[in-house]
């Protein structure tokens, strides 16, 4: 299972990745498995103030609807607009295709995300 | 919640052995993908995949009476049929709404296979052996039968070799119950739910991975498995209808646009009654085709507005691999089913328009004009 250690991840199969005080997000490997191709991916505003576990975002599959969480809180800086014609990017690669990218007001969420070593036993369970 | 054992087809291993990802489909273990939906529909469009689809119900209805017995129960008059001929049509309750759809093969005046929707095969015999008229037999074989279904552009070309029947001479909807195929006795028809040339194959459960290795070694490169995630984006992309989407018991035929298959003034069907008055009056409801115009894919479900107000709901909605757009069907009140009329498709609570077409769906490889060389 491809889950590298440099990311923190949630629950629900969203990764984070640390640069500064910002944080990108995307979905795991994982989680583009068990969707399936990915068609359709619906972004959030820029400059949305998000809660941690707030709705960042919906990935859409041939079958099935997923919602992408924020796994921190802040703002939405940046958005990856190539999704939106390119969707199957995260099937290609899922770790290098992040959704979105939260400036985090409380950085000290992070803690509370969970290791890759911790995010291989919920998978692998 | 995990059912306490899910049938498998006699080709459940062969699905393992090509990393299919399975699934509970009405209480089969079924695959639903190998590779991927995506890929696995551009296989069946561009040369040739290969179904499992031995989880469908046969029911074989047999005696001097078995016509009339079948003719009551269907829409299309079967008495037309040739023998060796099949007909995809429905069975109605009284009210006229939808029981399955189903193929009937017709062998002769004496005996009919009915071919019906795995999620249905119980409801159907129940309903079938209500019906029963004397000196008839009603019997269930579905357990008798594996399916295999090869579709595509390159369907024939790999299965010819392969079969004893004159393939180019079978024609679209007509059936050979002697067929031998990779030296295995079967019953070959030219039918398919892609929209693309192809080929059923009904062949008893022990001969069914010996075919199935035969057809995907003879096809090389040219054919692939597909499992039932390609299966329903094929049937929708062609405008095939879905039990439990575009139709159910409580939408009839004349509303899911399948007055072709209704038979309004053939000798007695069931649902006869109801479906002569709505088409006197007009439907109420309507199977529409759409387009979205904003980014958004429909789903089955998602509610139809006009204005504000509800006119209907879609019954199913993709991202069309091949038409690279999303599309639906949507059954919605008749006043609104006319091409070039917009409506609203409520999306996660919000409404994003779409336009009602006619021609927007893909053309079923047998339903297209030769071209005339020029």
């Amino acid at each position: 299972m491809n889950i590298p250690e440099n990311l923190r991840y949630t629950e629900e199969h969203e990764w984070v990745r640390i640069e500064g005080n910002r944080a990108y997000v995307g979905i795991t490997d994982y989680a583009q498995k068990e969707l399936g191709d990915i068609v359709f991916l619906e972004l959030p505003e820029l400059e949305s103030d998000l809660a941690a576990g707030d709705q960042l975002g919906v990935v859409e599959s041939v079958k099935a609807i997923a919602d992408i969480h924020a796994p921190v809180s802040g703002i939405v800086v940046e958005i990856n607009e190539a999704l939106e014609d390119s969707p199957e990017l995260i099937n290609e690669d899922a770790y290098d295709t992040w959704v979105a990218v939260i400036e985090m007001t409380n950085p000290n969420e992070i803690d509370s995300l969970l290791t890759a070593e911790q995010y291989k036993n919920l998978v692998q369970g | 919640m995990i059912p306490l054992s899910l049938k498998r087809t006699p080709l459940y291993a062969q699905h393992l052995a090509h990393n299919a990802k399975m699934v509970d489909f009405a209480g089969w273990d079924m695959p639903i993908e190998y590779t991927g939906i995506i890929a696995e529909h551009h296989q069946v469009r561009r040369a040739a995949g290969l179904f499992d689809v031995s989880h469908m119900g046969e029911i074989l209805i047999t005696g001097s009476q078995a016509e009339d017995m079948v003719q009551l129960l269907v829409t299309t008059d079967i008495a037309k049929l040739q023998d060796c001929q099949v007909a995809y049509t429905v069975m109605c309750n009284e009210n006229g709404g939808v029981i399955d759809d189903l193929l009937v093969y017709k062998y002769s005046r004496h005996k009919f296979l009915l071919v019906v929707n795995a999620a249905n095969t119980q409801k159907d015999l129940d309903w079938i052996k209500q019906h029963k008229v004397p000196d008839c037999e009603v019997a269930d074989v579905s357990e008798q039968l594996a399916v295999i279904a090869i579709q595509g552009p390159k369907a024939e070309e790999i299965l010819q070799p392969l079969c004893a029947t004159d393939l180019g001479g079978l024609k679209l909807f007509c059936f050979d119950p002697t067929s031998i195929v990779a030296g295995r006795r079967a019953l070959v028809s030219r039918t398919g739910y892609t929209g693309e040339h192809g080929f059923e194959i009904y062949l008893a459960p022990a001969d069914a991975v010996h075919v199935w290795q035969e057809l995907l070694r003879q096809g090389g490169s040219e054919i692939a498995p597909a499992g039932l995630g390609a299966r329903d984006t094929l049937r929708f992309e062609a405008k095939l209808p879905l039990y439990g989407q575009e139709l159910g018991p409580d939408i009839t035929p004349l509303e899911a646009g399948l007055d072709w298959c209704v038979h309004l003034h053939k000798p007695e069907f069931i649902g006869q009654e109801a479906l002569q008055q709505q088409a006197a009056n007009g439907p109420k409801r309507l199977l529409v085709e759409f387009e979205m115009l904003e980014r958004g894919i429909p789903r089955s479900g998602y509610p139809v507005q006009k204005s504000g107000q509800e006119i209907g709901y879609v019954t199913t909605g993709y991202h069309s691999p091949t038409l690279n757009k999303a599309i639906g069907l949507a059954l919605i009140a008749a006043e609104f089913a006319q091409p070039g009329e917009t409506i609203d498709i409520v999306v996660r609570n919000r409404a994003i328009p779409a336009q009602i077409g006619r021609g927007l769906f893909y053309v079923p490889a047998y339903r297209r004009r030769k071209k005339s060389k020029k």
